[in-house]
């Protein structure tokens, strides 16, 4: 593919990323602080967000398989799962965190199993998005073009 | 970046960012501020660490980052001075996020900026309470971020004004030291003062050109330790009595944060302690060349206050008191001996505020009696007589003495005031307080030397008997003025403790204070009133005087040991003690200071009588109480001058007055607008 073509791809990508609530603002703001002495600052960050969730993820899952769940320790990890997402702004998956500490509240563990579901669900959703725009990133690089900023 | 388990990355800006911040306000620290900020974050959150980074080091900041909180606070008792802002996440799984709040305040006193993904209005209030200087909520934007610089010339600012306040104590601020302020407090601090002062100080400001624009409630006030009124003193002198405005002793002494009305304070309460002092040993006498002087300037002052009831109800009562309350007090210093030397070194430790423990007020309290234990050895009377100017210039001090010191501080110098000249038992509780004071020192004192005060001051509340009042009360009386008293002495006041230290220290040189006792006070020199007077008349009130050497209200005390002070009534209580004990007020809260000036005295040399020019003005000592002059001392530990000769008591009014000008209308939280109620005093 050509770069001006690779180019828009990416853009309308991003933007239905946008449209579709998987990303929100806070991932701009990642996109904006990128600079040229970071200029893969937002894949790092990104990378670290999978690495944490991942481990949160299992985290709770484990949390949740207890005989007696332990339902502050639950929130406390939804909690953080809560922070990662919201701040390389993964919308979706932060939005099921909410409801998840709601159920944490209510100390249900059939509706936090549920919710963890869900999570699961919403996080590998938005880790295979952002996953095909870093490469639609790299094809662009590696055909020569800028990466495109989208707002 | 995998950051790993307790681990520290530290970043610097990228050397591709430019120097400088563009930043609207105004860099106060350099013209690169802020850039350069050294910001401490702490998440165990990887993701947002990462983040918060890169924002941070895109606004220039100088970055470290910490993933575990015992790493973060090692590293800032590590490096005490090496960052200027700590940022923190709430929840982190070592520690939470409110302790290391609480640390940092304790220990650094660096602004603390607490985020968190949970936004629910209890956890943000709780990070006001516990002193966080900002809350923000996850997702952080760089925005939030670009102005955090603000809380870091927001805090520095604070500690510059109250310098060293945290040691400052009273019953309040020690409390507030040891845990958190439950009042909401924009400023993160747990060493704030009492909210009460600190809105007064912020109202203070807020009337001066030193307006400060942060929105805390409380701020730290200055301490004058020992060091800092060393140079003021330096500076006092320096300029010569003529220009020793607060604006150019500010210039002077070059100490950064301390303001114009620090300064100005610290003036007053040194010249209105003197004045205390001087009026107190004087006595009669003095008070009575107050009020001359008064009556001579009642044209230049307009001050009016609150005290006129005491003052003007009965001149003459007044005129007892005065001289009983002087005779009382320097009995009760002749008759408590002498105070051992620990004792002083502590009590002037606890008095300029070291120990700012509770112990360490209720040391001088316990020993209240010891602090007048001036031993009868060291004092001396001088033989001079002074003129009455002097004393009247004394007063004239007090008018003009611009009240710009806190509520209470100022109410309890109030107090002071009020059992010094005004003994008038006119249902004032506090009067009624001082007078049990008054009493219980009167029951302490072994010799009774009403004879003169009687005589000169008789007026019928003579009748009295001194011990009328019972032991519990007026011990509780005392312990409450004490507690009164407590405050300003040494919270924000502390100034006032080391001053009165100082003039304490130097009151054994009577000689040197040349208090115009009337007949009784063969041996009272009232240097203040000698000078006052004579200058009192040609001097420019407004202030282009310095500070008389008049403080020496102590020295007097603690000289006057062969005084025979009658003790005619002090309104109710006092009646014809034994007057041997010191009134109550000045025992109480003088007393404070008093113990640090007697320890200092102590510590100083001899102090000789100067003659109308000698300094006798303990509380323009520099350091710890030096003497000004040893040459003019005599051979007496007490050291008496803080200001060398040239400052005479007509200087110490005039500064005052000028001062009083200067500052302009300060309101008067005192009952009485400074040390009017001398003006009211009838000639």
């Amino acid at each position: 593919m050509e770069v001006g073509q690779l180019q828009r791809s990416f853009v309308e990508y991003m933007a239905s990323l946008f449209r579709e609530g998987f990303l929100d603002g806070q991932f701009s703001q990642l996109q904006q602080l990128q600079d040229d002495s970071n200029p893969e600052f937002v894949v790092e960050v990104v990378s670290l967000f999978f690495e944490d969730s991942e481990r949160l993820l299992n985290d709770l899952t484990m949390a949740l398989d207890q005989p007696n769940v332990d339902f502050k320790q639950v929130d406390a990890h939804v909690h953080q799962l809560k922070g990662s997402s919201s701040s390389v702004g993964a919308q979706r998956v932060k939005n099921c965190c909410v409801l998840f500490r709601n159920c944490c509240e209510e100390q249900n563990t059939e509706a936090c199993l549920r919710c963890l579901q869900q999570i699961k669900q919403e996080y590998l959703l938005v880790k295979n998005k952002l996953q095909t725009l870093f490469e639609l990133e790299q094809q662009i690089v590696a055909a020569g073009g800028a990466i495109p900023m989208v707002q | 970046m995998n950051l790993g388990v307790g681990s520290v990355v530290k970043t610097m800006s990228g050397a591709s960012c430019s120097v400088s911040w563009k930043s609207g306000g105004s860099d106060k620290v350099s013209d690169q501020f802020p850039a350069g900020l050294r910001v401490l974050v702490v998440d165990d959150d990887p993701t947002c660490l990462r983040i918060l980074e890169k924002m941070l080091r895109n606004c220039h900041y100088e970055v470290t980052k910490s993933n575990r909180v015992e790493l973060a606070l090692s590293m800032l008792r590590e490096n005490r001075n090496g960052f200027d802002i700590v940022i923190s996440d709430v929840h982190m799984p070592d520690m939470d996020g409110f302790k290391l709040l609480e640390h940092v305040g304790l220990e650094m006193d660096l602004p603390v900026i607490m985020m968190s993904a949970d936004d629910s209005k209890d956890v943000v209030m709780k990070g006001v309470t516990h002193g966080a200087c900002d809350y923000l909520i996850k997702p952080v934007r760089i925005e939030a971020l670009k102005n955090i610089w603000q809380h870091v010339i927001r805090k520095k600012k604070h500690e510059w004004k109250d310098r060293d306040f945290d040691q400052s104590t009273s019953v309040e601020d020690g409390d507030q030291q040891q845990k958190p302020p439950e009042d909401v407090d924009y400023s993160s601090s747990a060493n704030e003062g009492n909210w009460k002062s600190s809105k007064r100080r912020k109202e203070e400001e807020d009337e001066t050109e030193e307006r400060d624009d942060s929105s805390t409630l409380k701020k730290p006030r200055v301490v004058w330790s020992v060091e800092l009124h060393q140079q003021f003193v330096q500076a006092v002198n320096q300029l010569g009595i003529d220009k020793a405005v607060p604006k150019k002793i500010l210039e002077l002494m070059n100490v950064p944060g301390l303001t114009r009305e620090n300064v100005a304070s610290h003036l007053q309460l040194i010249i209105f302690l003197q004045f205390l002092y001087d009026v107190l040993i004087g006595g009669n006498h003095v008070l009575q060349k107050y009020r001359l002087y008064l009556r001579r300037l009642s044209g230049v002052s307009q001050h009016q206050n609150g005290l006129n009831n005491s003052f003007m109800g009965h001149p003459e009562a007044t005129y007892g008191t005065m001289t009983s309350f002087n005779g009382l007090e320097l009995q009760a210093l002749a008759a408590t001996g002498q105070l051992p030397a620990q004792s002083l070194a502590t009590l002037q430790a606890a008095a300029l505020g070291r120990s700012a423990t509770k112990s360490a007020i209720s040391m001088p309290l316990v020993d209240q009696r010891n602090l007048f234990s001036f031993e009868n050895p060291k004092l001396r009377f001088s033989e001079g007589q002074q003129p009455l100017n002097n004393s009247n210039k004394q007063i004239n001090l007090l008018h003009g003495i611009p009240t710009t010191m806190e509520p209470k501080q100022l109410a309890d110098l109030h107090q002071s005031s009020q059992s010094f000249v005004a003994m008038n038992m006119q249902g004032n509780a506090r009067m009624q307080q001082n007078n049990a004071l008054l009493m219980h020192m009167s029951q302490q004192q072994q010799q009774s030397s009403r004879a003169q005060m009687l005589n000169e001051t008789n007026n019928g509340h003579v009748s009295r008997p001194p011990l009328s009042m019972s032991q519990p009360a007026a011990v509780l009386s005392r312990n409450s003025i004490v507690d009164n008293v407590r405050g300003p002495i040494y919270n924000p006041v502390s100034q006032t403790s080391s001053i009165v230290d100082f003039s304490l220290n130097q009151t054994t040189e009577l000689q040197n204070n040349s208090f115009p006792l009337v007949s009784s006070n063969s041996g009272m020199s009232t240097l203040t009133s000698k000078r006052l007077l004579q200058e009192e008349v040609n001097s420019d009130i407004k202030g282009s005087r310095g500070f008389p050497p008049g403080y020496d209200i102590f020295e007097e005390l603690h000289q006057q040991k062969t005084q025979d002070w009658g003790l005619p009534n002090i309104g109710s209580n006092f009646g014809a003690s034994d007057h041997s004990s010191i009134p109550g007020t000045l025992d109480v809260s003088p007393s404070m200071l008093v113990q640090q000036g007697i320890s200092s005295m102590k510590k100083n040399g001899p102090n000789g009588i100067a003659p109308m020019g000698g300094p006798q003005l303990n509380l323009f000592s520099g350091g710890n109480l030096l003497p000004v002059k040893a040459e003019q001392l005599p051979d007496t530990t007490y050291q008496n001058t803080f200001f060398p000769e040239q400052f005479g008591q007509d200087d110490l009014m005039s500064a005052l007055l000028k001062q009083q000008e200067s500052v302009g209308q300060v309101e008067t939280e005192f009952g009485f607008d400074g040390y009017s109620p001398l003006d009211n005093l009838p000639v």
